[in-house]
């Protein structure tokens, strides 16, 4: 069972206007959550399912998710769908390099999480042997709610990020 | 011609090179020689009509002497007969390539060359195909693991060693019953 969202204030604008009070931290994480763009890496099979859940259906656009950027300097998030062979692995690692920050990874399926069935000579164990992953999606392949409920889940965790503050200690610590 | 009296005319033409014939369920096989092999391929595609390349592929039976199998699979649109010839090798020994024969044959021998380590004389192109140039293992052979062994070619390629048995993700098979044998049943040490 889903744990619900924590539940926001009502909100009137009739009373209060169009200006919100909020903190810099939530007000950044929500625009990053709710305007994921993936980098589809897709490799295998779980690629098939990774569009099926960008059409119609299963639409990624209410996420808005919808934009797929292939450039990997345009995109937030990497999602590692498919088997990663030891010939693919370092043309992933060098995609991952070039994505700059913030950004996220999503380990989709049994291959990428963990080398899957293939265990052999070909076969990396799993991409979080090459780069850090944030979500682990288990299935082989997912189906398309497995992939959204992972990016749900991904979403969760940016909601509780500290980017601001993180910088303005770093600032700090470098002025003293 | 069906394929029982192309494996006749083969023996007819090429004589002691063919070392035996096997025939199971319709699909007829012929042993040769390394030496005969290339010819004998020639005449199937030239005078036999087999204007396909379906497969090559290679064996190894380690062990035995000569170490490796070369086997061709043949078949032609104008009959749709199927021939399989095999050829062993010993190990170290060169195939003489079929690549000017069938354009195919050219991907099919560098897998070969890849996996098993079998050099083809007259290549126009042998390297490996699957594998990254310099890794220095042949795997598809008897004695390479199928976990692999480790390798790394900076900047190229790397490989590690895949864990087969024990961990958190594998069941165990002489469980009393399903809770016991599921995985995540084990803790990890």
């Amino acid at each position: 069972m889903v744990a619900p969202a924590e539940s926001h204030a009502v909100y009137d604008s009739k009373i209060e206007g169009n200006i919100v009070f909020t903190k810099l931290d939530s007000a950044i994480n929500w625009m990053r959550k709710n305007s994921l763009w993936p980098m589809p890496m897709g490799l295998a099979c779980c690629a098939i399912e990774m569009m099926a859940s960008a059409c119609s259906r299963y639409d990624l656009s209410r996420f808005g998710m919808e934009v797929m950027r292939f450039s990997p300097r345009q995109a937030d998030v990497m999602i590692v769908a498919g088997t990663v062979t030891y010939k693919m692995a370092l043309a992933v690692k060098r995609v991952w390099d070039q994505m700059p920050e913030p950004k996220w990874c999503i380990a989709m399926g049994a291959c990428a999480s963990s080398g899957g069935m293939y265990r052999s000579y070909a076969v990396l164990q799993g991409i979080d042997h090459l780069i850090p992953v944030d979500v682990y999606i288990s299935g082989c392949p997912p189906r398309p709610e497995a992939l959204l409920e992972g990016l749900m889940r991904l979403q969760r965790k940016i909601e509780g990020e500290h980017s601001f503050t993180e910088q303005k200690q770093e600032l700090i610590n470098e002025l003293t | 011609m069906n394929a029982a009296q192309m494996v006749t005319a083969l023996k007819e033409k090429f004589g002691e090179a063919v070392l035996s014939t096997v025939e199971f369920r319709g699909e007829h096989t012929l042993n040769v020689t390394l030496a005969s092999a290339k010819p004998l391929l020639k005449y199937c595609r030239d005078e036999l009509a087999c204007d396909y390349l379906v497969d090559i592929t290679s064996l190894d039976q380690m062990g035995q002497e000569p170490r490796f199998e070369m086997v061709y699979e043949v078949t032609g649109y104008s009959h749709h007969q199927h021939l399989r010839i095999k050829a062993q090798i010993p190990d170290g020994e060169e195939v003489p390539t079929v690549s000017d024969v069938w354009p195919t044959a050219n991907w099919h021998e560098r897998e070969a060359y890849d996996m098993m380590g079998i050099l083809f004389a007259g290549h126009p192109d042998l390297r490996r195909i699957l594998m990254w140039e310099g890794y220095p293992y042949f795997p598809l052979r008897k004695d390479f693991p199928l976990a692999g062994k480790p390798s790394d070619m900076p900047d190229v390629g790397f490989t590690g060693i895949a864990p087969m048995a024990d961990g958190p993700f594998v069941t165990s098979a002489g469980a009393v019953d399903t809770v016991t044998r599921e995985p995540r049943a084990k803790r990890v040490e």
